[in-house]
C-alpha cells in the first residue's frame, strides 16, 4: 500500500511549546499577542460594520485602467517584470516618488531614496539602522499603532508626548529631552505622524513644525517623519511637511503609495541623507532583496498616464463627506461627555470618552451590536494609557454604515453613562435623549486628548 | 467514523475555539476518522442534516456553543455530541446560577451577591453596595455572569472602584456578581468521564494574575502539571472538583478552577468546554496522566457514544 503523505499542523503540545520557548530571542519576549487581537478577529465578520480597520477606498479605482495597464506589462515586458530587481528600487519608481514628494513641496535627491515593501518596511529598516537594545525612541501619545510593535521588536525605550490639537506638544518634547540629557541619554530620533495623524486625526502646527525641525538640528537629532495623508486633505491650508522645512538633514521621510493609489501593491519608500541609506539599503537587502518588480511597473504605467492627482482629488471628495457623516453622527449619538477630534484630511477620528469607560470592554458590548472600533490602548506603550479612547475610521465604508455604526456605537456609550450615573449618583446627562444631549454641549474635561469639545463648529 | 467538528461561531471567543477545533481534527484525522470541519454559522443545521455525522465533537467556547444552544439543536437533530449535556452547559455558563447549585450540593464557593442591570437602573440598588464592605470586604472580584474567560473580570481594591469595575462587566451581560476575594493558589482540575486528571496550578510570573492578557501569553503565567500538593490536599481538590463536576450535572469532560485556601479549596468555576488549544489545560493535564492528545480526544468521543459506560 502507498503511504499517503500526512498533512502536518502546526499543533504542538505544551511540553514543545516549552522547548521552543527556549530557543526564542529575548525581543519575541516584548512582542505582544493578545486577548484583543481575538476580539478584533472578530470584526471581520460580514455582518459588523467595521470602523476598526484603516482601509483606503479602493473600490472606486477604475478596473479598466488597472486592466489596460497591467495588460500592457505582460504584453512589453514580461520577462522584466517576472525577474529581480535593484534593492534600492527602479529609477522610475523613484521619479514617481520625485513626483509625489514635489506636490507636496518637496525636492528629494533621487539617490537618497529607497523604494521599500509599504511604508511599514521604511519604518522597520530605520530602527534596524538605528536602534540598539534599550535605546530611546520618542513619538507622538497616541501613536500610529503599527509602529508599536517595531519599536517593542527591536527593545526600544519608548516614550510618548501627549499630543493636543496642534500635534506633538513640543514644550513637552523638549522637556522630556532635558530630562534625558541629564542622566546622558538621548533619542535615536523622534517618531511623528505630522499630518492627520493616525490614530488622533490632528496635525502639527506650523510653528510646532518649525520648533521641531529646530530642535532637531540644535541638539542634532533625527526626526524620523511618517507622512502616508499629507497629499488627502479636505480643508484647511496644506502646510509644509517637517521633510521640507529642514531639507533632508535631520528629517528621515516615510511615505507610501498605499493611500493615494493603492495598499494592496505594498509600495512605500524611504528618504534618509547618504550615510543612513547606505545603511538602510543593506538592511533591505538582507531583509527581502528587493521590493516587488511587478507592483514597480504598474506604478511606473499608473504615473506614466498622468493623471494621478485626478484619482487623489476624487479620493478626497469621498472622504470629506464620510468625515462630515462621521462628525455629525458623533454629534448626534455620542454623549455630551464625550470629546473627539476633527480632522482636515487622512482617515480617523479619535474619540475620547469619560474615564471610567474602558473601550476595551465597550467594543465587546459594540460587537454584540454588530459594530467596531479600535480601542485606543493600541496607541499606546504603556498598559493602561488610553483605555477611555478610540479610533475610528471614516475611509473604509459608506456614509450610511458611518451614520449606523456611529448610531450602535452611541448607543452602547450611552447605556454605559447612564449605569455609571446609577451606580454613582452622578446623573450626568441621564434622561436626557440622544438629542437633546446633543444640543447642551457642555465642557467635559478629556483624559488624554483636551480637543475640540464636540459641539465647537457646530452650525 | 463521520465526526463533525463544531468550532467557531459568535462568541468572543472564537479565535481560541477555531485554535481549539483545528487541533482536534487533526488528531480525529490521525486517527482515522472521516473529518467535517464546520464553523458554526447561520447554516449549521444544514450543514449537519446534509452529513449526517455520527457524532458532533463541541469545541466551541462561550455563548452558543458552550451554553447548551448548540447542544439543543444536536439533540434535535439526534446527533449523539461530545461535552456536558444542554442542562449542565447552562448551569456552568451562568457563573450566579452555578453558583447557587454548588451551595446547595454542599461544594464549597467563595462568597458572592449578583446584581442585574435593572436592578441599578431602575430599583436603586446602588444603595445595597453600601453593605458590601462588611459582607464581602476588599479586594473584591466583579465578573460578568455569563462569560467563558476572563473578559471583563476586574478587581476592586477599594469602594471606589466598584462603579467603573461594574460597568466593564456589565459589557459582557446583564447580570454580574461581586464574589469575595480568597487569597490563594489557583488550581484547574479536569474531569474526563468521572475520572479527575491531575491538578494543574497557575503561577503568575510578574505578579498580573488578575491579567486577561496574561492568560494567553506563553511565558507571563507558568502552568505546573502535576501541581506540587501534598497528599491531602490534592485529595481534598480532587474530591471538591468532582463533587462540582457531579452538582452540575456535567459529562464527558469539563474543567473545574478552584482557589486552595488555607482552609481548603474552594470552587470559583466550572467550564463546560474547556480549551483544547496548544497552550489548553485540560491537554496538558491529560499529557500528565501519560494520555496523548490523540488518546485525550478518542476517549472524549468514546464518552460521548456510550454515556452509560462514562
Amino acid at each position: 500500500m502507498e503511504e499517503t503523505p500526512h498533512r502536518r499542523r502546526a499543533h504542538t503540545r505544551r511540553s514543545d511549546l516549552q522547548r521552543y520557548a527556549g530557543l526564542f530571542a529575548t525581543r519575541t519576549g516584548v512582542m505582544r499577542s493578545s486577548a484583543m487581537r481575538d476580539l478584533m478577529a472578530i470584526t471581520a465578520r460580514p455582518e459588523v460594520i467595521s470602523l476598526a480597520g484603516g482601509l483606503p477606498d479602493t473600490s472606486t479605482f477604475p478596473a479598466a485602467t488597472f486592466a489596460a495597464q497591467m495588460t500592457r506589462i505582460a504584453q512589453e515586458s514580461t520577462a522584466e517584470a517576472l525577474q529581480y530587481g535593484p534593492t534600492e528600487g527602479f529609477a522610475e519608481t523613484v521619479d514617481c516618488i520625485v513626483e509625489v514628494m514635489g506636490a507636496e513641496g518637496m525636492l528629494p535627491d533621487p539617490d537618497d531614496v529607497i523604494v521599500t515593501t509599504g511604508g511599514q518596511q521604511a519604518i522597520d529598516l530605520i530602527c534596524k539602522t538605528l536602534l540598539d537594545p534599550g535605546d530611546v525612541v520618542v513619538c507622538e501619545a497616541p501613536t500610529y499603532p503599527g509602529a508599536v510593535p517595531v519599536f517593542c521588536s527591536y527593545q526600544a525605550e519608548t516614550i510618548q508626548i501627549d499630543c493636543d490639537e496642534n500635534g506633538m506638544q513640543i514644550e513637552e518634547l523638549e522637556a522630556v529631552l532635558d530630562l534625558l540629557a541629564e542622566e546622558n541619554r538621548r533619542p535615536k530620533f523622534v517618531y511623528s505622524v505630522p499630518s492627520f495623524q493616525n490614530p488622533a486625526g490632528v496635525t502639527m502646527s506650523l510653528e510646532r513644525r518649525r520648533r521641531l525641525v529646530e530642535l532637531a538640528r540644535q541638539r542634532e537629532l533625527l526626526v524620523v517623519e511618517d507622512n502616508p495623508y499629507g497629499l488627502l486633505r479636505f480643508g484647511g491650508e496644506p502646510l509644509p511637511p517637517l521633510y521640507q522645512l529642514d531639507g533632508g538633514d535631520f528629517v528621515i521621510y516615510v511615505g507610501t503609495f498605499s493611500k493615494i493609489l493603492s495598499p494592496g501593491i505594498r509600495l512605500g519608500w524611504a528618504v534618509a541623507p547618504p550615510p543612513v541609506m547606505e545603511k538602510i539599503v543593506l538592511g533591505k537587502q538582507a531583509s527581502d532583496l528587493c521590493t516587488s518588480t511587478l507592483t514597480q511597473y504598474f506604478v511606473r504605467e499608473y504615473f506614466g498616464e498622468g493623471r494621478w492627482r485626478e484619482y487623489i482629488d476624487s479620493l478626497v471628495e469621498i472622504y470629506r463627506g464620510r468625515r462630515d457623516t462621521m462628525v455629525a453622527a458623533l454629534r448626534d449619538h455620542f454623549p455630551p461627555q464625550a470629546t473627539w477630534t476633527e480632522p482636515e484630511g487622512g482617515l480617523f477620528i479619535w474619540a475620547t470618552l469619560p474615564e471610567y469607560i474602558d473601550t476595551g470592554d465597550l467594543l465587546a458590548k459594540a460587537l454584540r451590536e454588530d459594530v467596531a472600533f479600535v480601542p485606543g490602548q493600541a496607541a499606546y506603550v504603556d498598559e493602561g494609557r488610553g483605555r477611555s479612547s478610540m479610533r475610528l475610521n471614516f475611509s473604509g465604508v459608506g456614509e450610511e454604515e458611518i451614520r449606523e455604526g456611529v448610531r450602535r456605537i452611541g448607543k452602547a456609550v450611552a447605556e454605559q453613562v447612564e449605569l455609571y450615573g446609577a451606580l454613582t449618583g452622578e446623573q450626568e446627562a441621564a434622561g436626557q435623549t440622544e438629542v437633546e444631549a446633543g444640543r447642551e454641549r457642555e465642557s467635559g474635561e478629556a483624559d488624554v486628548l483636551p480637543f475640540r469639545k464636540s459641539g465647537e463648529g457646530s452650525a | 467514523m463521520k465526526v463533525a467538528v463544531l468550532k467557531g461561531g459568535r462568541s468572543l471567543e472564537r479565535g481560541v475555539s477555531l485554535r481549539s477545533g483545528a487541533r482536534v481534527e487533526d488528531a480525529l484525522e490521525q486517527r482515522g476518522h472521516d473529518v467535517v470541519p464546520i464553523d458554526a454559522g447561520g447554516d449549521l443545521v444544514k450543514r449537519l442534516t446534509a452529513e449526517r455525522p455520527d457524532v458532533a465533537f463541541v469545541a466551541m467556547h462561550g455563548l452558543g456553543g458552550e451554553d447548551g444552544t448548540v447542544q439543543e439543536l444536536l439533540e434535535i437533530l439526534g446527533i449523539p455530541f461530545t461535552g456536558p449535556g444542554v442542562a449542565a452547559c447552562a448551569r456552568c455558563m451562568d457563573k450566579v446560577l452555578a453558583k447557587h447549585e454548588l451551595r446547595g450540593a454542599g461544594v464549597r464557593t467563595p462568597d458572592w451577591f449578583a446584581f442585574n442591570e435593572t436592578a441599578f437602573r431602575e430599583l436603586g440598588a446602588a444603595d445595597a453596595l453600601s453593605d458590601l464592605e462588611q459582607r464581602l470586604g476588599f479586594p473584591l472580584v466583579v465578573k460578568p455572569s455569563r462569560g467563558g474567560s476572563a473578559l471583563g473580570v476586574k478587581f476592586a481594591a477599594s469602594w471606589f472602584e466598584v462603579p467603573e469595575a461594574l460597568v466593564s462587566a456589565f459589557s459582557y451581560d446583564s447580570r454580574v456578581l461581586l464574589e469575595r476575594f480568597l487569597e490563594g493558589r489557583e488550581l484547574a482540575v479536569s474531569v474526563l468521564g468521572d475520572e479527575p486528571l491531575p491538578v494543574v496550578e497557575a503561577i503568575p510570573s510578574d505578579g498580573d494574575r488578575y491579567d486577561f492578557e496574561a492568560r494567553y501569553e506563553i511565558g507571563r503565567t507558568e502552568f505546573v502539571c502535576p501541581a506540587e500538593l501534598g497528599e491531602q490536599d490534592s485529595a481534598a481538590v480532587s474530591t471538591a472538583a468532582l463533587n462540582a463536576y457531579e452538582a452540575l450535572g456535567c459529562s464527558g469532560f469539563s474543567r473545574v478552577d478552584l482557589i486552595l485556601t488555607e482552609e481548603g479549596p474552594q470552587v470559583l468555576e466550572v467550564n463546560a468546554i474547556p480549551g483544547l488549544t496548544d497552550t489548553s489545560l485540560l491537554p496538558q493535564a491529560a499529557e500528565a496522566a501519560g494520555m496523548s492528545f490523540e488518546d485525550l480526544v478518542e476517549r472524549i468521543l468514546e464518552l460521548a457514544l456510550k454515556p452509560a459506560a462514562a
